[in-house]
């Protein structure tokens, strides 16, 4: 690998994250790319092309969804492309945007992440069904938190995990979200609370799980060549890294993301990072579920198999603590919009390396953190490692 | 740049609005419809499925057997070499309580989705359900074996199956 | 500055009009095991980032990504999908190649329309949900409304479109790929029955199903691993609105945007240095407007050129040699990348009985259907420099 450009973050944008929003898709996306846009004093004709990150098209009820939302994405007569990975999309359409502009093709790339999940009626839940095998589990009706209490249950049973030491990750995402502008689902809880909350799916209570949102976020990315006469502090993308697993899930032993490091391992490699406990300042991995943070801490390497739970336990994630995670509120506080969530922690490390993240800032002098998606049948991580 | 910016857009309905009447509806069922062929591979097995047996494939170079089945193996990327009929008991992998269905209805009796190792195989294991158990008796690495459907019953499908139950105390 | 960018490696199965016996896992299989062999590489070892072209509807699964890695060698590898035409997902391997952070990339899109029993519903799930589709029209009105105004504009006739068909469909005849090959004349054409007037069914290209792969590699591994590398020098790609009622009917704006960023791309090429088009013609008429937005001859003559035989494989001007996908068969989001397949063949002197004589730059280009203006182009070299 011989990496020629350094790509920035010079720009980023969203909009609330809603359990239900009158804006349109198109809406939404229009929202989050103007502010991003408005964020660096940048008109649309300076950006030279558009990605989109958007997920299932079932939710919308939209085929070919990234064909319909290009005028909200400000993509008119541009160079534009919508790229997939389920939940991981969030996070790999940055990193399609920085593809972009590290080619030497572009030095501007607007990347924007859109999901309108209500649109699907009674609830989008029953969409989910259509993400299993047609053939080899569909007849057998799965719902989608199976999958997640499969992998839960596993994770717990291997490292003989106590509910408690996963139930705290709701807590604390839920309550670093109460002061972010955007979230939907703010509130302080305790660890009781959670453990009475509705059982679902065993292990998975109600209150484990973030729910279905609307909302849209958007990034602005240069290369170095242009960013500094942007912005005077760009966050530089100093390391991209994907990974798909197989499509067999049930042939593989759920307790460990092996995909999320090895996307990690990608991502850290380009960055020239061989310490990730000492060299990350802070993290925002996929928190859809609150043993998702703890499986994602794991597989980014930032602690040993089976210990994230007690780091999580010992307040050591807390956003004052030793190693901030999720401080914007993750997915559990701020909401899940699929696509757009994963952008959203792009742009808390885009605020929070240029101190800008008002009361969810991390102390002290945060350079360096790593953001990371997850997404389909428990296989893919996408990962990105920004630097002020 | 998020200090600096005061108000987010967005604007939060509820599902009292919509059925008030306060936000115009348009309403859509999709008719998307799909045959689709299972090939070589699930074609077998849900063939074998019919005659109440499970099979997968072995690839001789790794010396994997898998299930469910494909045509190729995807480690050592090359055609896989032969059938092999399993046994229909396996062990539970993993396992979970569900109480609620596909569309996130609520349900009285749980249902308890697993994945279940079957005998003979490698890293293997299936999605299906466990059944004739108590939720409460159900362990990891439990043995438990096929409860298929009478032979008229069957159609060709993971649900000729109707659950693994536990053998063995 | 890009990199220099090869295809190294193509491999496609034959186009079939349905595949009941195999699953779109064998088909992919299939096509890539022709493909890493044709490059000369093993997917577990060399290949380091693979990039699949689909769409949920099509397939009937949603985040179908989840299904692509096992059959194409990218379990556990950097595997992404593109919501688009092949050519997309090759475009988005050669930026990621271009940046310096891989350098070989294998690239995949297949076409399974057999199973789409209610594909005029799939369709028109595309359409606008508050705008359009209560209007619940065929889809296909939107062919119909274009083909009209692009021949009100331009002067062509509706016999000249049919005349493309009956190129097109001849060309496939030496095409072993082709699923729909035929001496369909022009006045059959004519007399099909009407759709969405003008548009006849004929003029409409009929789906089929296959798989294909190709291999992409940086200049110098390119140079390593392959004797007749198939170079890249020019790219481009554009969405025009997707606002029915705001568009531009009667030129392929997006088409004549994506060619002139190819062509700006590839410096020192222009329109007469090109020796063979493969060029989307999923409706008779498109071929017609995608040569006319693309500069290959001014508005109004390409019904012409196509009638006076300019565009048959031994004219001035070879289009579609292949037979399109009038003649191959319409492959959705596998289009674009089937015509590449195509292109290498040509460039490399291995097209068979279609070969085109002296065939060393060709242009490749795809449009997405109905109901988008998006499309993208990319000029193609055997010629070391």
């Amino acid at each position: 690998m011989s990496i020629k450009k350094r790509v920035a973050v010079v720009g980023a944008g969203m909009t609330k994250f809603m359990r239900r929003a009158q804006e349109t898709g198109k809406e939404l996306a229009y929202e989050a790319a103007r502010m991003a846009l408005d964020s660096c004093g940048l008109r649309i004709e300076d950006i030279e092309s558009v990605t989109m990150g958007s997920a299932p098209d079932a939710f919308d009820g939209v085929h070919m969804k990234g064909e319909y939302l290009i005028d909200g994405a400000g993509a008119w007569r541009k160079p534009y492309m919508r790229s997939y990975v389920g939940g991981g999309t969030g996070v790999f359409a940055p990193i399609h945007g920085w593809q972009h502009v590290a080619s030497g093709l572009f030095d501007t790339c607007l990347v924007v992440c859109e999901e309108k999940m209500s649109s699907c009626r009674p609830h989008p839940q029953a969409a989910f069904l259509t993400i299993f095998d047609n053939l080899t589990e569909r007849p057998l009706g799965p719902n989608l938190v199976w999958i997640f209490a499969l992998e839960m249950h596993r994770y717990m049973h291997v490292h003989k995990i106590p509910k408690e030491k996963i139930a705290v990750v709701s807590v604390k995402n839920k309550k670093n979200a109460m002061d972010h502008p955007c979230a939907q689902l703010a509130q302080k809880i305790t660890v009781e609370d959670v453990l009475n909350s509705e059982i679902l799916v065993w292990p998975v209570q109600r209150l484990d799980i973030s729910p279905t949102s609307d909302g849209a976020a958007a990034v602005v990315l240069a290369s170095e060549d242009v960013a500094r006469k942007i912005t005077d502090s760009p966050v530089w993308i100093d390391g991209v890294g994907w990974n798909l697993d197989t499509a067999y899930w049930t042939n593989r032993d759920l307790y460990y993301p092996q995909y999320v490091e090895n996307a990690a391992r990608m991502a850290y490699q380009m960055a020239g990072i061989k310490n990730p406990r000492e060299e990350i300042d802070f993290a925002e991995p996929y928190d859809p579920f609150d043993y998702k943070e703890l499986h994602h801490m794991e597989g980014l390497m930032l602690c040993e198999k089976g210990e994230a739970p007690n780091l999580a336990w010992e307040g050591v994630t807390q956003r004052d603590g030793k190693l901030p995670i999720c401080p914007s509120g993750g997915l559990l506080g701020v909401g899940n919009p699929i696509a757009a969530a994963g952008l959203m922690k792009i742009c808390e490390l885009f605020w929070q390396l240029r101190r800008e993240a008002g009361k969810r800032q991390v102390p002290g002098d945060p350079r360096t953190a790593v953001a990371q998606a997850w997404g389909d049948l428990m296989q893919v991580g996408t990962v990105v490692v920004m630097r002020a | 740049m998020s200090v600096k910016i005061k108000e987010y857009p967005g604007t939060p309905l509820r599902e009292e609005d919509l059925k008030q009447g306060k936000v115009l509806l348009v309403s859509y069922w999709p008719k998307a419809r799909y045959v689709w062929s299972a090939g070589v591979a699930i074609g077998r097995y849900l063939t074998e499925l019919k005659n109440g047996r499970i099979v997968g494939r072995l690839c001789s170079k790794c010396g994997r057997i898998v299930v469910p089945p494909r045509m190729f193996c995807e480690w050592c990327f090359r055609p896989n070499d032969r059938w092999v009929i399993l046994k229909d008991s396996g062990v539970v992998n993993t396992f979970s309580v569900s109480r609620i269905t596909a569309d996130a209805t609520r349900i009285k009796e749980p249902l308890i989705p697993a994945v279940i190792q079957i005998d003979g195989t490698t890293d293997a294991g299936i999605l299906h359900l466990v059944g004739e158990t108590d939720p409460e008796q159900v362990r990891f690495g439990m043995k438990v074996q096929a409860l298929w459907k009478p032979p008229e019953q069957r159609t060709g499908s993971i649900t000729d199956i109707k659950c693994f139950r536990p053998i063995e105390r | 500055m890009t990199a220099k960018v090869a295809v190294i490696g193509a491999g496609m199965t034959q186009l079939r009009s349905i595949t009941p016996d195999l699953s779109y896992k064998e088909m992919m299989f299939e096509a890539a095991v022709k493909a890493y062999n044709n490059a000369g590489v093993d997917p577990r070892k060399d290949v380091q980032s693979f990039v699949c072209s689909s769409e949920d509807f099509w397939e009937g699964t949603s985040i179908f990504d989840e299904y692509v890695p096992d059959q194409i060698g990218g379990s556990l590898k950097p595997v992404c999908t593109i919501s688009g035409d092949g050519l997309y997902s090759l475009i988005t391997a050669y930026m990621q190649i271009s940046s310096g952070l891989i350098d070989v990339a294998a690239v995949e899109a297949h076409s399974k329309a057999s199973e789409m029993v209610s594909i005029r519903n799939i369709m028109s799930l595309a359409l606008d949900p508050i705008y359009v589709r209560p209007l619940a029209a065929d889809p296909y009105f939107v062919g119909g409304l274009e083909m009209a105004r692009y021949l009100h504009e331009s002067g062509n006739t509706r016999e000249q479109c049919a005349k493309v068909v009956e190129k097109n469909r001849g060309n496939a005849l030496r095409n072993p790929y082709a699923a729909h090959p035929s001496k369909t004349t022009a006045q059959e054409v004519l007399a099909s029955e009407i759709v969405c007037h003008p548009l006849s069914r004929m003029d409409i290209a009929e789906a089929a199903d296959a798989a294909v792969v190709v291999v992409l590699a940086s200049e110098e591994r390119a140079k390593e691993l392959c004797e007749n590398p198939v170079w890249i020098l020019g790219l481009g790609w554009c969405s025009d609105t997707p606002c029915l009622e705001a568009r531009e009917w009667g030129e392929a704006v997006y088409a004549r945007i994506s060619a002139e960023k190819a062509f700006r791309m590839a410096k020192n090429v222009q329109s007469k240095d090109v020796d063979l088009l493969e060029i989307d013609d999923s409706f008779s008429y498109k071929e017609l407007q995608h040569l006319e937005a693309m500069g290959f001859c001014k508005k109004g003559e390409a019904g012409v050129l196509t009638q006076k035989g300019k565009t048959a494989p031994n004219g001035e001007i070879p289009v579609n040699a292949s037979g399109g996908s009038l003649g191959m068969g319409y492959t959705f989001e596998m289009a674009g990348l089937q015509r590449l397949c195509e292109m290498v063949l040509q460039l490399r002197n291995q097209a068979g009985e279609r070969q085109v004589k002296n065939v060393r730059t060709g242009l490749v280009q795809c449009w997405r259907g109905i109901p988008t203006a998006s499309g993208a182009a990319m000029i193609l070299t055997s010629e070391r420099s």
